[in-house]
């Protein structure tokens, strides 16, 4: 499977121009957001009201950047999300590590093994992918207090970890679907064991699928809330709730341009992660994880 | 059996243990749970006085309800088609050597990078008539130009597909571009070489061919217009009224701000049953097949 | 596994350090003024030894922070103190979840202090279990003094002058009444139309006894006509527009007036606008003499032994004259006790205290229903669904009676 295009396809000078247009006209439509919220929050509040919301800045400010980051009020402290950027990244990092681990094991095990009940069993596991966040609010706040992990990262990250198992054995079970099974007889013949056998057959050649679950699994988990704000502490808040907490305050001026360089900050990761590994996402999809 | 063939037999299942445990107790058990929970008096806390159907009788009642489920099925229809529809035509409009590709793609693909706490505001303004689109519009010089479906109970529902289909459709885009450039080269030369016409090489040969992926994408975006919530609540809010309540906003709003737990669980197994009769079948047909077959 | 069991055990261990001299404190002020203002209490106790652990949760009014303090009761890991609205503070009396503050209370004599009508909420089975903030009140109309000038409008005291002040300022060109259409606010409207057509007992039997012959009353019905008629006077942009957005039309004088509690004031005095010189703030036409109130409040939770006097530190802390001052000051609502010395208030602030008092002793100081301080969660929000979509044109009013009568019933 390599990356070149279909190339088959050849297309006359006014086919091109309608294909050229379309795409345009799309990409404006995706990134008028992205670019509302930018020039925004480079404008004195004052220009904001005055309204013209795609106009470029007159009198640009770095004001309500510095603002978010590290002087707005969330919460008794003027502290902006600093702190709250660290919450998340020590939420995030062993969340999405395990979760891919876990996925790439189930993974092997299910597309590799044959056991009674195997298809059973990733059928509950993928069907898990759908069940609603909140209803598992109230349990799952019962089982953490009784672990001793509610108001913990280490809550969180189990939380975390248990919704991502579906998503991350789906995509690693599809992509070794592909991955000929006569490698690891032979390898097994020879007497590898299991895990020797993950370690240096299956693993290094993941590349793809790792990326792509690391990406699905990293945004998920960056960008939940209802989660963040139910199981963490006043320690361990992540970023999202603290961009909740700085921007749907009930009463008092609203600073959209600190609301949105904060909301640009918040995102920034995520966006850094598609951009820098966007192409990797589309090879990894295309290695295998979505071939039904 | 030796105790090693036993051993090789026994650990993968000792691996794959851990994961169906924890799905098993925070996924079906949780979800038993809810069952629970619907068929009690549950207010503000769950509780365990057994009242039998009163909360789906009571859910069904109301109107609000009725509203949420009718939006889901514009919703979800609306949402998954044109996603759909979209993601086939930029994928393929793509994959024909466009220069800047490298571009596109992630300008495509970041919507889904963003929560909508973050995009909400920016897709409110944008809706808005005083401020948005239709202000804009009117200031080139288009004064007739009307655009005000979030102000209006019939039409809100609609822009809240439109900002959905800004977040997802790129993704499935990306599918089916990885699905383009994973087909043969050669199968596609050969239709050519017979003289088929683009249209005609695409929708006879190219699309039947990208069928598992219509398939995935159809599963993850059913899987995202159920579990619609944060798009809702930083666009509309449920309103005008309550015009663009969904099923996922009821089940928050009665679970935990109305105080009525049971009302809330019962939706919820609606839910889960809706998304089931969706899902299982689909998994059924996937998982039938024998292996090697799929791809 | 390991590394999380040592995480988990490190931050045990920090919190076991020393949590008694520290109160962990969920609410949803969480930015701009409220916040600071919030921050006078946390420096106070600071002063006292007791560290302040915040924990903020933002939206919907405390939707999100309530959901949060159901988790965290369920997880056995309350926080020390909770802001919380009305009803809510019942619920969790009922729960048995809520400390005893009698002590405190006895200290502080808070019994006398405090309006009845507050203690209602502050109590649970004759316990204080929290400590009032403030009191909102939510019968307020601000207006622009620039456009009552020049159209020569005075303080309009009943629904038809009123009527006749909307008039003259949409004829003149202006949005007459300037309005967010979100549920909670509708229903803020709601609560004034039904005060200013029904009375004071008529409101009491309706929203707060949930009489269904009130309910379904002729008088009902005008409340909900008056309300169409209102409706007419918004401009046709209100759907979902925010409160603080509907003040800046009447800051930036393309709107006559709003409706809307006190602290809106806020918004006019950040646009640097001083009360009497640049706008208008008086009672609801028709409701001078009764105010319709919400009160925030700070419900203690159960803790352990060695965090209680921290706890208690806090309560006295909220209740505290200069607190109370400094507070709501800065919030536009007036203290919760009568006792607090009115000078650092403005013109608006002073006329709000001296309302709360006498509605007080006149025993027309009543709960809002659109603010969770005249029914339970359920009730209100049956009561939310139908004046919203009746103000939004689904109901006639004959219908929105008959809707009204039947969704309280359902919701109880």
């Amino acid at each position: 499977m390599s990356a070149s295009t279909t190339q088959a396809v050849r297309t006359g000078r006014a086919t091109r121009f309608v294909i050229y247009t379309v795409l345009v006209v799309f990409c404006l439509f995706y990134l008028t957001p992205l670019y509302v919220m930018a020039v925004n929050s480079l404008k004195p509040l004052d220009e904001i009201r005055g309204g013209g919301m795609l106009n470029l800045p007159l009198d640009a400010t770095l004001a309500p950047w510095r603002s978010a980051w590290s002087e707005a009020q969330i919460g008794v402290q003027a502290s902006g999300l600093k702190p709250y950027f660290l919450n998340s990244i020590y939420m995030v990092v062993p969340a999405v590590l395990l979760s891919t681990l876990l996925g790439a094991l189930n993974g092997y095990v299910l597309s590799k093994y044959r056991f009674r009940g195997d298809k059973i069993i990733f059928g509950l596991m993928l069907f898990s992918c759908f069940i609603p966040f909140q209803i598992v609010l109230i349990p799952m706040a019962k089982i953490l207090g009784i672990l001793g992990l509610s108001g913990s990262t280490a809550g969180l990250v189990l939380v975390h970890l248990v919704y991502g198992i579906g998503f991350s054995t789906l995509f690693f079970k599809n992509y070794y679907e592909a991955f000929p099974t006569e490698l690891i007889k032979a390898a097994q013949l020879d007497g590898a064991s299991f895990f020797r056998i993950f370690q240096r057959i299956l693993l290094p050649s993941s590349g793809p699928i790792i990326v792509v679950c690391v990406i699905w699994q990293f945004t998920n988990i960056w960008n939940d809330f209802l989660f963040g704000a139910s199981f963490a502490d006043f320690d361990s808040q992540p970023i999202t709730v603290a961009l909740n907490n700085l921007v749907s305050s009930s009463t008092g001026v609203k600073e959209y341009n600190v609301h949105f360089a904060g909301a640009i900050l918040a995102a920034l990761p995520t966006l850094v992660v598609y951009v820098v590994a966007g192409k990797y996402f589309v090879r990894g999809l295309m290695a295998g994880s979505v071939k039904g | 059996m030796t105790s090693a063939a036993w051993w090789r037999d026994t650990l993968p299942r000792l691996v794959l243990s851990p994961s169906f445990v924890l799905v098993l107790i925070f996924v079906y058990g949780f979800m038993a749970y809810s069952g629970w929970l619907s068929m009690t008096d549950s207010k503000m806390l769950p509780s365990n006085g057994f009242v039998g159907w009163e909360n789906y009788e009571r859910l069904f009642r109301l109107r609000h309800w009725n509203t949420a489920i009718n939006n889901l099925a514009i919703f979800g229809t609306l949402y998954i088609g044109i996603c759909t529809l979209l993601g086939l035509v930029l994928a393929i409009f793509l994959d024909q050597k466009i220069r800047g590709e490298g571009l596109i793609r992630p300008l495509m693909l970041y919507p889904m990078a963003l929560s909508f706490i973050v995009t909400g505001t920016a897709w409110k303004w944008f809706l808005d008539p005083g401020i948005g689109i239709e202000q804009i519009v009117q200031s080139w010089g288009f004064t007739e130009f009307e655009f005000r479906w979030i102000k209006d109970r019939d039409m809100a529902i609609y822009t809240v597909v439109i900002a959905a289909v800004w977040q997802s459709s790129g993704f499935v885009m990306a599918m089916f571009l990885a699905g383009l450039r994973g087909i043969d080269g050669e199968i596609l030369k050969a239709a050519q070489i017979d003289g088929a016409s683009n249209i005609k090489l695409y929708r006879r040969v190219v699309i039947p061919m990208l069928r598992p992926i219509f398939l995935s994408a159809f599963v993850v975006l059913a899987h995202m217009a159920i579990k619609s919530y944060d798009l809702v609540i930083a666009l509309t809010n449920g309103g005008p009224g309550r015009a663009t309540e969904l099923p996922a906003t009821f089940m928050y709003s009665y679970t935990f701000t109305r105080n009525q737990m049971g009302v809330g669980a019962a939706s919820a197994v609606i839910m889960l049953m809706t998304i089931a009769a969706v899902i299982v079948p689909y998994l059924y047909s996937e998982l039938r097949s024998k292996p090697g077959e799929r791809g | 596994m390991l590394k999380k069991l040592a995480l988990a055990t490190a931050i045990a261990a920090s919190m076991g350090a020393n949590a008694a001299d520290q109160v962990e404190v969920l609410h949803w002020w969480t930015s701009g003024g409220e916040a600071a203002a919030l921050n006078v209490l946390k420096d106070d106790l600071g002063g006292n030894g007791v560290t302040w652990q915040d924990m903020p949760v933002a939206g919907g009014g405390g939707e999100g922070a309530m959901t949060v303090l159901r988790a965290r009761v369920t997880a056995n890991n309350a926080p020390t103190a909770a802001q919380m609205l009305g009803f809510d503070i019942q619920d969790w009396g009922a729960q048995g979840a809520a400390a005893d503050l009698n002590d405190v209370a006895a200290a502080e004599g808070w019994d006398a202090v405090v309006p009845a009508a507050l203690q209602r909420f502050s109590k649970y089975d004759g316990k204080w279990i929290a400590a009032p903030v403030n009191v909102h009140s939510t019968n307020w109309v601000w207006a622009n003094k620039a456009i009552f000038d020049e159209l020569g409008l005075g303080m309009p005291l009943n629904f038809d002058q009123l009527v006749d002040a909307l008039d003259a300022i949409q004829a003149a060109g202006y949005t007459a009444l300037a309005h967010g259409g979100q549920a909670w606010q509708d229903a803020t409207l709601f609560d004034s139309v039904v005060l200013a057509t029904g009375g004071v007992d008529f409101y009491r039997k309706a929203m707060i006894d949930l009489d269904e012959a009130a309910l379904g009353s002729d008088t009902m019905k005008m409340a909900f006509d008056r309300m169409a008629k209102l409706r007419s006077y918004v401009d046709d942009n209100f759907s979902g527009r925010d409160w603080n957005l509907a003040s800046s039309m009447v800051i930036n004088k393309e709107a006559g007036m709003q409706i809307m509690g006190d602290w809106a004031k806020g918004e006019f005095l950040n646009a640097g606008q001083t009360p009497g010189e640049e706008f208008l703030c008086f009672r609801f036409p028709g409701t001078a003499g009764a105010v319709t109130f919400n009160s925030d409040q700070f419900v203690m939770f159960a803790v352990g032994d060695d965090r209680q006097s921290a706890q208690g530190q806090m309560a006295k802390a909220v209740l505290s004259p200069s607190f109370q001052s400094a507070f709501n000051v800065v919030k536009g609502s007036v203290p919760a006790r009568t006792d607090v010395s009115d000078a650092d208030f403005d013109a608006c602030g002073k006329k709000g205290m001296r309302d709360l008092a006498d509605a007080n002793m006149n025993g027309s100081l009543l709960g809002s229903m659109a603010h969770g301080h005249a029914a339970p969660a359920a009730v209100k929000n049956a009561v939310y669904d139908v004046v919203t979509a009746h103000f939004n044109g689904e109901f006639s009013s004959d219908d929105a009676v008959a809707e009204l009568v039947a969704a309280v019933a359902d919701a109880q």
